[in-house]
C-alpha cells in the first residue's frame, strides 16, 4: 500500500507552503513535492493604481525582504518615466545600491547566525533542541551578539536609506528622496565600537573562517548534502562583475556554458518561460532554448558566484577565488555551498558599503533624474534569496494594467523539489516511521535556498512544522510536529 | 520610574495584520497629546533577532499584533521566554525574542503581548470594522495595564470623535 509523507510548515492566513513525499508498497520515495503559495493576488491588486506609487505598493507583498520590492518596482518604473536604468544622478543610484547592499548584508547575516550557525557549531545530526541560537547564545555568546549587531546595521543602513523601517519611500520614480547627511555617514563609518563599517568588515571575515573550518571538517557531508547539478542564473554586470543591483542577464549549465548570453532583462520574456504543475500554486520558471524539461535554474547566492567572473572588491574578491578553486573553476552545485556563498557576498556587501561610505556622491543634492514617459518596464535586482523580476505595464492616464512578478522562490522552485527529492531518497526511503533526522534533514535541505513561505504578514496562533507519515486511504501512521 | 516600550508589529498593507502597528501609532499619538512621556514607541513588519537587544534597555516591554482565531476580541497575556524556533527565520515570536534577550543580554523585562482579533487580511487598507472595535477596546485595555504596572492614574475613554488619555 503507497504512502505519503507530508511536512506541513506555517501556515499564513493567505495559504501555507508543504511537503509531501510519495511512498510505494515498499517504502521507497517515489515522488516528492514542495508546494508554496504564489502572489497573484496581489498582481491584480496593482492593476489600476498610479504606476509611481508601486515602489510603496509593493512593500505589502513581503513584510521580510520589502526593500528588494521597493527597488525593483523603483527600476521597473525608471523604465516608465522614461529615465532607463543608467539614466539616474550619481546621488540617485549610488543612494539606492547602499540601501540594497543594506538589505543584503543584514539578510545574509541573519540567515547565516540564525539558521546555519547552529549546525556548524553543534552539527547537524546534534539534538534538534540544541541545534538552534538560543543555545549558540548560550555557548557562544560573543558570536551570537556578532549576528545582532551586523543584523541591527544593517536595518540601521535601510532606515538612513529608505527613510523608515515600514513602507520606506525612499526610492521615488526616477531617482531617490534623501542623501546621505554627513551626521549619519559618520554614524556608520566611525561609530562607537561595534557600530561602524570597519567592524562589519571584520566579523563577515570571521563568519566565513567558521564556515571554512567547519566545511574542512566535515568535508563529505557538506559536499554531498542534496547536491545535483543545476543550470544557474543571476544578474551581472556588463563587464561579468558581480552586481547584485543591476547588469544584464546570464544564465550557465552546471559545465559553466554560457546558455543565457548577457541579455538585456527588459525582454527577459523572450528567453523565460513560466510551467505550471497540477499540484502547485507557484510556477516552474525555465529557460525557453532549453526547454520546460531541461530548462530550470537556480537563483541565489550560489549561482551569483557561479555566473560572475569576478567579484568587484577586494577581500571578497580572495575568497571568491577560493571558492572557484575547489570546484576547479566549474560551476558550485552542491546545495550546502549555498551557505558559503552567502558569506562570501556578506563580505563583499560590507565592502561595497564601506566603498559608498567614503564616496562624496551620497552628500549630492541633484536625487532625481527625468525623460519621456513610456508604457512599460521590466525592474530586477538580486535580492538576498535571488532574482527578483518587476514588470509593469501603464495606460495613458498612467494607471498599471498588468503586473507580472517572479520572485526568488519561484526561481528555485524546481531547485528546491529536487534538493528535497535528493533527501528523502537518502533518508526516508525503506523507512515506516518519521525520525527526528528526516524532518531536519528536509528542513536543512530547503532553507539553504531560505525560500520565502511567509511573504506578506503574520499573525499569533500559527501553526508548527508538522510532518505526518500517511497511508493510501489518507490515515495517519505517524505524525511528528515541531 | 519604569521604562516601559509598546512594540507592534504586523503588515499595515494586509488590513488586518496591521493591527499591532496601529495600535502603537495610536497609543503614540495619545501620549504625544496629552504629555504623557512614560511610554516608547517601536514598530515594524514582524519581531527579529535585533530586538532582543531593544527590549533589554527596557523594564517593561507590550508587544502588540493582530490575532486569528482567538476566543476573545482582545487578550493580553504574559510572556514567559521559550526557545522554541520556527520553520525560517522570516518572523520571530515575542517569547523566543525575550528568551534571547535574556540569554545575550542578562535581562528580562516584564513582558505581555496584546493581540486583537483580525478577521480579513487582504492586500489593501484600511482594517474591518470589526477590527477597528477591537483596536479601540484594545486602547482602553492597555491604558488599564499600564496604570496597574507604574501605579499611575490614567485611562484611555474612547468615543467617536475624540480619544484622550487622562493621567
Amino acid at each position: 500500500m503507497g504512502q505519503k509523507l507530508t511536512i506541513e510548515p506555517v501556515t499564513r492566513v493567505e495559504g501555507h507552503g508543504k511537503v509531501t513525499i510519495h511512498l510505494d508498497d515498499d517504502n521507497n520515495v517515489v515522488e516528492s513535492r514542495l508546494h508554496i503559495v504564489e502572489f497573484r493576488g496581489f498582481e491584480r491588486f496593482v492593476q489600476g493604481r498610479p504606476y509611481w506609487e508601486a515602489p510603496v505598493l509593493v512593500q505589502r507583498l513581503c513584510g521580510i525582504c520589502p526593500v528588494s520590492h521597493h527597488l525593483a518596482a523603483a527600476k521597473a518604473i525608471d523604465i516608465i518615466t522614461g529615465v532607463g536604468p543608467d539614466g539616474l544622478t550619481p546621488t540617485g543610484e549610488k543612494m539606492r545600491r547602499l540601501m540594497h547592499y543594506g538589505q543584503i548584508f543584514q539578510s545574509h547575516a541573519l540567515h547565516f547566525f540564525h539558521l546555519v550557525s547552529p549546525d556548524l557549531l553543534f552539527g547537524i545530526n546534534a539534538n534538534p533542541e540544541k541545534r538552534n541560537v538560543i543555545e549558540v547564545a548560550r555557548e557562544f555568546r560573543e558570536l551570537a551578539v556578532q549576528g545582532v549587531m551586523m543584523r541591527k546595521f544593517g536595518q540601521e543602513i535601510i532606515k538612513a536609506t529608505a527613510g523608515k523601517k515600514i513602507h520606506g519611500t525612499g526610492a521615488i520614480a526616477g531617482g531617490i528622496n534623501k542623501n546621505l547627511s554627513l551626521e549619519e555617514r559618520d554614524f556608520f563609518k566611525n561609530g562607537k565600537d561595534p557600530m561602524n563599517i570597519d567592524k562589519m568588515i571584520e566579523w563577515s571575515k570571521e563568519a566565513l573562517q567558521l564556515f571554512k573550518k567547519y566545511h574542512l571538517e566535515n568535508k563529505e557531508f557538506v559536499d554531498g548534502f542534496a547536491a545535483f547539478p543545476s543550470n544557474h542564473l543571476s544578474l551581472v554586470r556588463k563587464d561579468g562583475a558581480m552586481d547584485l543591483y543591476h547588469g544584464v542577464l546570464r544564465a550557465v549549465d552546471h559545465e559553466g556554458k554560457k546558455i543565457l548570453h548577457d541579455i538585456d532583462y527588459q525582454n527577459y520574456l523572450d528567453y523565460i518561460g513560466e510551467g505550471v504543475k497540477s499540484w502547485s500554486y507557484m510556477k516552474f520558471p525555465f529557460l525557453k532554448n532549453l526547454g520546460k524539461k531541461d530548462g530550470w535554474y537556480r537563483v541565489g547566492p550560489l549561482a551569483r558566484l557561479n555566473t560572475c567572473d569576478f567579484i568587484p572588491s577586494p577581500l571578497a574578491q580572495k575568497e571568491f577565488e577560493e571558492f572557484k578553486a575547489y570546484t576547479k573553476g566549474k560551476p558550485n552545485n552542491m546545495s550546502l555551498h549555498m551557505h558559503w556563498a552567502r558569506l562570501i557576498e556578506t563580505l563583499h556587501a560590507a565592502e561595497v558599503i564601506n566603498d559608498l561610505l567614503n564616496d562624496s556622491d551620497l552628500q549630492g543634492t541633484d536625487l532625481v533624474a527625468h525623460g519621456k514617459k513610456c508604457d512599460e518596464g521590466v525592474g530586477l535586482i538580486e535580492a538576498p534569496r535571488g532574482t527578483l523580476f518587476h514588470h509593469y505595464k501603464v495606460n495613458s492616464d498612467d494607471l498599471i494594467t498588468m503586473c507580472n512578478l517572479i520572485v526568488s522562490t519561484t526561481h528555485n522552485n524546481e531547485p528546491m523539489n529536487i534538493a528535497v527529492r535528493k533527501v528523502a531518497d537518502a533518508m526516508i526511503s525503506g523507512q515506516r516511521s518519521i525520525k527526528e533526522g528526516m524532518l531536519n534533514a528536509v528542513e536543512v535541505a530547503i532553507r539553504a535556498y531560505d525560500p520565502c513561505l511567509s511573504c506578506a504578514t503574520h499573525a499569533m496562533g500559527k501553526m508548527p512544522l508538522e510532518l505526518s507519515l500517511l497511508d493510501a486511504t489518507g490515515a495517519i501512521l505517524d505524525r511528528k510536529l515541531k | 520610574m519604569k521604562k516601559i516600550l509598546l512594540f507592534g508589529f504586523g503588515n499595515i498593507g494586509r488590513q488586518d495584520d496591521g493591527l499591532g502597528i496601529l495600535l502603537a501609532e495610536r497609543m503614540e499619538e495619545l501620549a504625544l497629546n496629552n504629555g504623557f512621556g512614560l511610554l516608547d514607541f517601536e514598530a515594524n513588519y514582524q519581531l527579529n533577532i535585533e530586538d532582543a537587544l531593544t527590549i533589554s534597555q527596557y523594564d517593561v516591554v507590550l508587544f502588540a499584533d493582530a490575532g486569528v482565531n482567538q476566543a476573545e476580541p482582545v487578550m493580553i497575556a504574559k510572556v514567559e521566554p521559550s526557545a522554541q524556533t520556527e520553520f525560517t527565520m522570516h518572523a520571530m515570536d515575542p517569547s523566543f525574542i525575550l528568551h534571547l534577550c535574556r540569554g545575550l543580554y542578562d535581562t528580562s523585562p516584564e513582558t505581555y503581548i496584546i493581540t486583537m482579533r483580525g478577521s480579513e487580511f487582504e492586500f489593501g487598507q484600511p482594517i474591518t470594522t470589526e477590527a477597528s472595535q477591537n483596536l479601540n477596546a484594545a486602547i482602553s485595555m492597555v491604558a488599564r495595564l499600564l496604570s496597574e504596572i507604574t501605579g499611575v492614574e490614567f485611562a484611555a475613554d474612547f468615543n467617536k470623535e475624540t480619544l484622550t488619555l487622562n493621567h
